[in-house]
């Protein structure tokens, strides 16, 4: 019989003796105060600054730095957790034992034998520089209740991190939630594939004066409203000729052969299902009306007001088909 | 024809919440608190207030606020319409109401929880389907998608035709910082930056950078309107509005009007100043101060164009002659602007407007202002206010 079954079967008054065990971990110490095997310095911080793509001045730039408020560097805050880290030897010789160690094995021996890292959340108190040294001591904060989640049942307990520094003062505290579960039979990939939310642009709404607009980007071409009273062309598309008044219209094609009138970049903030740093414009059409939409196929400062561009309809995610203009 | 409403309507009261990034708070609360404190700014009691004005972005209905602050019977509500561009609007709706005698005593308020609730730099979404909705639609799936990429697009194209610089942009975020350094109830009071810390500032949306763009705040602020017959028995020096105006203009829309024939322009704003002018009997030489709404700091320079303070491309040698500082030609967003002090819409715009016709601004100019303008939003249809003492 596998451990999965097994705590499948626990009785009440078994998992009552098994919770009385768990539930004793809360608040002891994992680990007791400690100091990092390295003093905080540039190297590391310079290493994790360009593995994060973070090139704020204030980390790696001293001579900026002592210009700044704070006359040096400091260590990018989120580093808080980098510190004391034990490094490779945990590769090679395995995790020392300790009350952490401890508790996952004996969640192990009951079927818990799934892991899973929900939540960071860090809070940062004190800024710190090259030459000081961090000390982190753990505990056991909290450990749930029995839950059942979409991964199977099992227990969320939480560390609580304090990093010090050599004076004693707080830099800050590090909670670490954790899932350990009792795997459950996951689907077939491809139907678990289907369930995936993979975000897309944010599709604009589709009514009665817009709706044919889309509808025909969908099917790869950019369509231009056109009055049948006076022949003015107009976008975005009115129920109305602004001109005539007349209601009645229809619509030419246009050839995207434009001409870029403005443009910015979106580089805050980042936006689930967008490309990094966006960029827009305002284009004029060769037909005369002014659309917005993307410039793709350069960089940002190749750019300029006036520039030739030339558009296609592409499909740019899994659901959405957007008209895209490359330099002409 | 404009209609005439010169010195039919006063401000008498005003107040500002404390302004934060978290309120602890509900917005009606801190509507509450505005309101209740504009009156007693006023000396009046709360069940003299008979009528009410604010954004339709505002979340908190008349008749919740009326409750909570205890006024009576009411005659008069109104809203408007359009983001910032209410700021004035709703001090429009106030003057016509007293103006008219459908309200004696309005109080118009604005009250948000810009930073720990709903945030405008979160963007605009898709999931209504409403005029609005269809309109952004237009934007969103590109990613032109909040009110800094949209001020961008104006901007960019404005500092091609003109040649205007970066420097001016600094030069308002700059002297507007200064003024912010004085007022306790700012964000940034005591806070100075330099321009090194300005060009190191992220980039949000080119050319705009962090120190461009105003806050995002919670807080609240409201000012009082009534009679001048009532308005002279008030505890306050009364400040009067010689002018008011509303303004949209051909092919505009909210914040993406990029379909004129030359969009790096602000029709609508040059609508308001002339009818404010014409109102008032006023004209642009007239105006000792300004409140001038700084979302970001481009469209202050554009506004100080459509109110005639100089010609188009001209602002940025007006404000680097240091037009805007306190000895300058137009001491302006003397409490720190949405900039520094806090974002309420512009509301807080005209608390600091009425403030310096008062002789009352935490940064007062040594010369006495007769005159100050306020101005709502920029993009969108807008409007402003000329202010000025009662006569008593």
């Amino acid at each position: 019989m596998g451990h999965q079954e097994e705590a499948l079967h626990m009785t009440p008054e078994e998992q009552k003796v098994f919770e009385d065990k768990l539930y004793a971990y809360v608040g002891v110490e994992v680990c007791s105060r400690k100091p990092a095997k390295d003093a905080v310095n540039e190297t590391m911080i310079r290493h994790w600054t360009e593995v994060m793509g973070d090139t704020n001045p204030a980390y790696t730039d001293p001579e900026w730095a002592a210009q700044s408020r704070r006359g040096k560097t400091i260590a990018p805050p989120a580093m808080m957790y980098v510190w004391n880290q034990e490094g490779y030897s945990v590769a090679s010789s395995g995790r020392a034992s300790d009350p952490q160690t401890e508790m996952a094995e004996m969640l192990n021996d009951h079927g818990f034998t799934g892991v899973l890292g929900t939540n960071v959340k860090q809070e940062y108190v004190k800024e710190i520089s090259p030459g000081d040294t961090v000390y982190v001591q753990m505990v056991i904060d909290n450990i749930s209740e029995r839950k059942v989640t979409a991964r199977g049942p099992g227990y969320f307990f939480e560390t609580l991190a304090t990093f010090s520094d050599q004076n004693g003062d707080t830099i800050g505290v590090q909670r670490f939630r954790v899932l350990k579960f009792i795997p459950q039979e996951q689907p077939a990939a491809s139907a678990s594939d289907d369930k995936l939310q993979v975000p897309t642009r944010i599709a604009s709404p589709r009514g009665h004066d817009n709706g044919w607009w889309w509808n025909a980007v969908d099917e790869g071409k950019v369509l231009i409203q056109r009055c049948k009273g006076c022949q003015t062309l107009r976008h975005p598309p009115r129920p109305m000729c602004g001109e005539c008044q007349s209601m009645e219209w229809d619509s030419i094609e246009s050839t995207l052969d434009g001409e870029i009138m403005s443009f910015t970049a979106l580089r805050h903030p980042k936006i689930p299902g967008y490309p990094a740093d966006p960029i827009c414009a305002v284009i004029k059409l060769g037909e005369g009306t002014n659309i917005v939409s993307n410039i793709v196929g350069c960089d940002f400062d190749d750019i300029a007001i006036g520039m030739k561009v030339k558009g296609k309809v592409e499909q740019v995610d899994e659901k959405t088909m957007l008209p895209q203009f490359y330099p002409a | 024809m404009v209609a005439n409403i010169k010195d039919k309507a006063v401000i008498v009261g005003v107040h500002n919440t404390k302004f934060s990034k978290d309120s602890g708070v509900s917005e009606l609360s801190l509507a509450a608190q505005a309101v209740k404190g504009a009156i007693d700014d006023a000396g009046l009691k709360p069940s003299d207030i008979d009528g009410f004005a604010t954004f339709t972005m505002d979340s908190n209905d008349e008749i919740e606020v009326a409750r909570a602050v205890g006024c009576g019977d009411l005659t008069f509500w109104g809203r408007s319409h359009y983001g910032g561009g209410a700021a004035t609007g709703s001090l429009h709706q106030a003057v016509m109401a007293v103006a008219t005698g459908m309200a004696e005593c309005v109080a118009v308020y604005r009250a948000l929880n810009g930073r720990s609730g709903q945030r405008f730099s979160s963007g605009v979404s898709g999931e209504i389907m409403t005029a609005d909705a269809i309109h952004w639609g237009w934007y969103m799936p590109y990613g032109l998608l909040t009110p800094a990429s949209w001020v961008a697009m104006f901007n960019q194209r404005w500092m091609h035709l003109t040649g205007v610089t970066k420097d001016a942009m600094f030069e308002v975020a700059h002297s507007t910082r200064e003024y912010a350094i004085n007022n306790p109830n700012a964000f940034f009071h005591g806070r100075s930056f330099d321009r090194a810390e300005y060009d190191a500032s992220r980039m949000i949306a080119d050319p705009l950078q962090l120190f461009d763009c105003c806050q995002e705040s919670d807080g609240a602020s409201c000012v009082i309107v009534t009679t001048p017959e009532r308005a002279r028995d008030l505890k306050q020096p009364g400040v009067a509005v010689r002018g008011v105006a509303q303004a949209a203009a051909p092919d505009q829309e909210q914040m993406t009007s990029f379909y004129r024939e030359e969009f790096a322009a602000i029709p609508e704003m040059e609508i308001a100043a002339k009818n404010c002018f014409e109102m008032s009997g006023l004209s642009v030489d007239d105006i000792d101060a300004a409140v001038i709404y700084d979302a970001f700091s481009p469209i202050v320079l554009w506004q100080l164009e459509a109110w005639g303070f100089c010609g188009f491309g001209e602002s940025g040698d007006f404000v680097l002659d240091g037009a805007l500082r306190p000895g300058g030609r137009l001491p302006t967003n003397t409490h720190g602007g949405q900039l520094s002090e806090a974002y309420i819409h512009g509301v807080n715009g005209i608390v600091e407007a009425t403030r310096l016709v008062r002789g009352q601004s935490r940064n007062q100019p040594e010369k006495d202002i007769n005159h100050a303008l306020v101005t709502s939003g920029v993009g969108i249809p807008t409007g402003g206010a000329l202010l000025g003492k009662l006569d008593y």
